[in-house]
């Protein structure tokens, strides 16, 4: 709180209560999600771990916690002085992001750094910190932004780190790092014809990576990624393989029907469902609670990302929308492109689908952009209201 | 603290405005996509889903039956079951990606403790491929029944079981089973008798016989196995277990328990069979170069079979653990005479002069010939000016009647029958004369009807099947008919183009040249004659029974058909047989006379080109004269003279019968046909 005393006009207006509250509806759409995932997980990880039926639910509710507790410190920083970090937040995101590679691979993957208590993912907590970082970077630059330097180092900023993270092998992340650019870009202003000239390079170096590299003997992704990304064009190929996950979770989510199977949900208790708890928790909902409970869910990510939207309008300063829209993307590519993926219309990527997959990297990351939201909301109001008290008096 | 420019509240530019716009609608956009793909999946297409999801979770598990056992009269067990615990593939459940398929074999492997050294592989109806065992076998059956489960090993200990069980996400496809292993206590007695089981094959899964019973049956596939099959088999269960994803079972739905197979009891007496075995085999080791035989003992009254062998033999046992390529090229190469062929049924040849008997009922019974009738036996026969028949090592058995005839195994007396009771007109009677008429009636060429499988039916040569023979090796040279698109050839060996001739009945009179009879016929032929015509229908199971040893249902098949013979003529057809065994200068008097039954016998020695002649001999002790009437007929491959190669094993199998010891091996020394 004594962060937030900055200016002698500004002191007054924290002593006024009110106006440091967050938004309630935001936190509604967080807290409801948070719920929707423990019962959701209570259901579906009961028979995880033998002898154990509340272990997944256990660590999520404390992950779930804490995740509350660090947005509501957060929510009381004013987020513009994080701009003077900005340096030192991309340097640390870059240096965790390096540091994955010297741990031990759990599946083949390096994206982990073991602590006592949970596993640290670097990636995730890199979204957060590339959020701040990138938006800091746009508003430096934010009177020169028609040039196309600007554009492009923002736009290599974003990629120097998803090229780390996707061979961790973590394609869905580095994506989310990538969208993150391209919408801090979006909402500074970069004009139509830069973000056109991105889309086109974007779309290219797909079709590169996917067609024309193999054709030429290169392959920049493993196989399996290329399946994973190809197969749900055609997923009764080759059932058994690579889309085996979308068909079973496309019969989870089908034989839901209306209202759900219940206790009878038996693509997700029996585990035909893979990652039931993480990647296809969607399905999970699906199948448990059928077209009813899918909706609830979706009508809190709609909340969620109508708050977020709301708030980057509202955002006191520059650096506020930008971090904003930076959130927004975030939530909006890994809501789609997860909830997409598990209903087969999507590729498979393995984004987690924010606050609901089980993960404490994941769920904590998504509560440290909720509590940078609400920090922007309540600087707003304090502006606000210090501008109409300036007016008034 | 001052506030840069860019701190300042930006205004809500119209490009913001914009572009939020944008986005919101973009978001509102993806959202409508989401409702709809979910209204499609879960309220339009549930129903279908709901159906997937249910058959998703429950998987049936065969739960084998166990087999009926196989039992001697006296209810001694000669073929039982014994539980084994068994690796198993199930085909459709295995890794998808050949490279997960290889991993796992490679895997199972190391467990089981077999090799991965590819090696060649005889894929039926894909060729030979280059696989290790595991592979190789699952490629086999893949090729031959796509869903049946494939046998990797039998007999796995227990640690095996749990250490696959608990790593079912790395043996895909991979389950240990409780199985029952057939078990053959006997060894390589009676083992083509007994036959084999295995996995049921394709065209026996369209098969009528096995309707309804599934993919991954054990059935007979040979033997008493087969032809009671559907007894012996009973019916597996079914365990409908709910499974998750990786096929562990998580609850018992609903079962079918098993059925277990009836058991079957036989006629055979084992001791016989074991004596009758014992004296085959010392038959095939002094009489250099025999190399297999065959036995039959039946009782003449009902057929019931008392003991039925062939050698060489094998041990049924191998067939139940999985047989190696080697193993069964053992088996069935002529360098080992074929060990599976069962070659009292299967085996066909011409029976010397143990053929003699029917010759004789033909003449008698046409008139040719009368009991009285003498004929002057001076070596040789001809039919016209040079054109002669010579008597086995050209003796001169003098002036014989017909008694005499059979006790000397005269050929030239038979010749001169044989001429007799040939056809004179071929074309208009194409079926044959009294000899053909007669041998049929006897079931000469016909099947016998025994309650085995792939019984022959044997040749009786008659003008039509000679002109029948005629018309195929034509065909044969022409490559027409069958033989259409076969190379044309110079000669196919299928008969050398003359008509019926008398010759031909001359050598039908003798069991000579290409009369085709198996021991079970002759055995049948002398049954009749023991009991005064009944051609009786030979039966090796007696009864079914359950468990507890209630018979369900009795095997007593009724005879064939009655031949009328003058009781007058069999009498003296008898008398000639009892003389040549007990009267000085009867073929095989110097085995039997001081045998203390009344033994009626006949030796045959059938000759072969390129090959020692094949010993026979039939014999019969009558109802008439014991309480325990028999049959025995012997041939033995190779084996020389009926009186040395054949005489001696059947002396010992009558001794075993009457007085439960083989007694001394009494090769006699006649040197007849």
């Amino acid at each position: 709180m004594t962060a937030t005393a900055i200016t002698p006009g500004e002191e007054t207006a924290a002593a006024r209560r009110p106006h440091m509250f967050p938004d309630p509806l935001l936190l509604l759409g967080a807290v409801g999600l948070v719920v929707c995932s423990l019962v959701t997980l209570n259901g579906a990880t009961r028979n995880a771990v033998r002898g154990q039926p509340h272990f997944y639910l256990e660590r999520q509710a404390i992950y779930a916690g804490i995740g509350i507790i660090l947005a509501l410190l957060l929510s009381r920083i004013d987020y513009s002085r994080l701009r003077e970090f900005k340096f030192g937040l991309y340097a640390v995101m870059v240096a965790l992001n390096l540091v994955v590679y010297g741990m031990p691979a759990v599946q083949g993957a390096r994206r982990w750094i073991p602590l006592p208590f949970m596993q640290f993912q670097s990636s995730e907590f890199g979204k957060v910190l590339i959020i701040v970082a990138l938006a800091a970077f746009a508003v430096d630059r934010s009177r020169r932004l028609h040039e196309r330097r600007t554009t492009a180092r923002i736009m290599l900023l974003a990629l120097i780190p998803a090229l780390l993270v996707i061979p961790q092998p973590d394609l869905g992340t580095g994506m989310v790092y990538v969208a993150i650019g391209f919408s801090v870009l979006f909402f500074a202003g970069t004009s139509w014809k830069q973000l056109t000239g991105l889309t086109a390079m974007f779309v290219a170096s797909v079709a590169i990576v996917l067609a024309g590299a193999p054709a030429l003997g290169v392959h920049l992704l493993k196989p399996y990624q290329v399946q994973r990304l190809t197969g749900f064009l055609n997923p009764s190929h080759d059932p058994q393989n690579q889309t085996y996950n979308i068909t079973e979770s496309l019969i989870a989510i089908g034989s839901g029907q209306k209202t759900g199977r219940g206790a009878n949900a038996t693509q997700t208790k029996l585990n035909f469902l893979p990652a039931n708890d993480t990647d296809f928790v969607f399905a999970a909902v699906g199948e448990t609670y059928g077209f009813a409970g899918a909706a609830v869910v979706l009508s809190l990510y709609a909340l969620l990302i109508w708050r977020t939207l709301r708030i980057l309008t509202m955002s006191k300063n520059l650096y506020g929308t930008l971090i904003a829209g930076g959130i927004l993307a975030m939530l909006m590519f890994q809501v789609f492109v997860n909830i997409g993926m598990t209903i087969g219309i999507m590729p498979i990527t393995g984004v987690p689908l924010p606050l609901l997959s089980y993960g404490g990297s994941s769920v904590i990351v998504t509560f440290i952009a909720i509590g940078l939201l609400q920090s922007i909301y309540i600087q707003a109001r304090i502006a606000s209201t210090g501008k109409s008290r300036a007016l008034l008096s | 603290m001052s506030q840069t420019p860019e701190d300042r509240r930006p205004p809500l530019t119209p490009q913001l405005a914009l572009r939020v716009t944008v986005v919101g609608s973009l978001a509102l956009a993806l959202f409508a996509i989401i409702f709809f793909r979910l209204w499609f999946l879960q309220v339009l297409s549930g129903d279908q889903y709901l159906k997937a999801a249910t058959v998703n979770r429950v998987r049936d598990i065969a739960v084998p039956a166990a087999r009926g056992e196989i039992l001697d009269s006296g209810g001694r067990v000669l073929v039982d079951s014994r539980q084994s615990r068994a690796v198993q593939i199930s085909p459709p459940d295995l890794p998808h990606s050949p490279r997960g398929r290889r991993i796992m074999y490679r895997r199972l492997a190391g467990v089981l403790g077999m090799s991965t050294r590819p090696a060649r592989c005889k894929v039926p109806g894909v060729g030979v491929r280059h696989l290790a065992t595991i592979p190789c076998d699952v490629a086999k059956q893949l090729a031959i029944l796509p869903y049946a489960n494939v046998t990797i090993k039998t007999d796995v200990r227990p640690a095996v079981q749990y250490y696959v069980a608990e790593r079912q996400n790395q043996f895909q496809g991979v389950e240990v089973q409780q199985i029952y292993l057939r078990n053959y206590p006997l060894h390589g007695l009676a083992a083509q008798l007994f036959g084999t089981v295995g996995p049921i094959n394709a065209t026996e899964v369209k098969d009528k016989a096995y309707r309804g019973i599934s993919q991954n049956s054990i059935i007979g596939q040979s033997g008493l196995e087969a032809a009671y099959d559907r007894y012996l088999r009973g019916r597996d269960g079914t365990d409908r277990v709910q499974v998750d994803a990786l096929g562990r079972p998580t609850g018992d739905l609903r079962k079918s328990s098993p059925v277990a197979g009836h058991n079957l009891a036989l006629s055979l007496n084992v001791g016989l069979q074991r004596v009758g075995q014992a004296a085959l085999q010392q038959s095939i080791d002094s009489n250099y170069p025999a190399n297999g035989g065959a036995f039959v003992a039946l009782n003449p009254q009902d057929g019931s079979v008392y003991a039925m062998g062939s050698l060489p033999t094998f041990d049924p046992n191998q067939f139940t653990s999985n047989l190696s390529k080697a193993q069964y090229d053992k088996l069935v190469s002529k360098t080992n005479n074929y060990p599976l062929l069962n070659r009292a049924v299967d085996s066909a040849g011409p029976t010397g002069s143990t053929f003699k008997p029917i010759t004789a009922t033909a003449a008698l019974q046409s008139g040719e010939w009368t009991t009285s009738d003498t004929y002057d036996d001076t070596g040789s026969f001809c039919t016209s000016p040079g054109v002669c028949r010579h008597n086995a090592g050209g003796g001169a058995s003098g002036v014989v009647d017909l008694v005499n005839a059979i006790r000397y195994s005269s050929d030239t007396f038979f010749y001169n029958l044989g001429a007799r009771t040939n056809i004179a007109n071929p074309i208009a009677h194409p079926q044959g004369g009294p000899l053909q008429l007669w041998a049929h009636r006897y079931g000469i060429g016909q099947k016998t009807g025994i309650d085995l499988p792939g019984e022959l039916r044997g040749t009786l040569p008659s003008p039509a099947w000679r002109s029948h023979r005629d018309k195929l090796e034509l065909e044969c040279e022409h490559a027409t008919g069958p033989f259409k698109g076969h190379p044309k050839q110079a000669s196919c060996g299928i008969a050398d183009g003359r008509p019926w001739s008398i010759g031909d009945n001359i050598n039908l009179a003798v069991g000579q040249g290409d009369v085709q009879v198996t021991p079970l016929q002759l055995a049948v032929v002398y049954s009749a004659l023991a009991n005064g015509g009944t051609v009786v229908r030979p039966h090796i199971g007696l009864s079914i029974q359950n468990a507890a040893g209630t018979v369900l249902q009795k095997v007593n098949p009724p005879p064939s058909r009655h031949i009328p013979i003058d009781p007058l003529y069999l009498e003296t057809i008898r008398a000639g047989l009892r003389a040549a065994a007990s009267q000085p200068g009867g073929t095989s008097a110097d085995v039997f006379s001081n045998f203390p039954e009344q033994v009626y016998g006949k030796t045959g020695t059938a000759q072969y080109n390129g090959q020692q002649d094949y010993a026979w001999y039939a014999c019969f002790v009558p109802a008439s004269a014991t309480t325990k009437p028999i049959v025995v007929v012997v041939t033995v491959e190779q084996g020389g003279f009926g009186a040395v190669g054949a005489a001696p094993v059947a002396r010992q199998i009558l001794s075993q019968w009457f007085f439960g010891k083989p007694g001394p091996y009494t090769a006699g020394n006649s040197k007849t046909l």
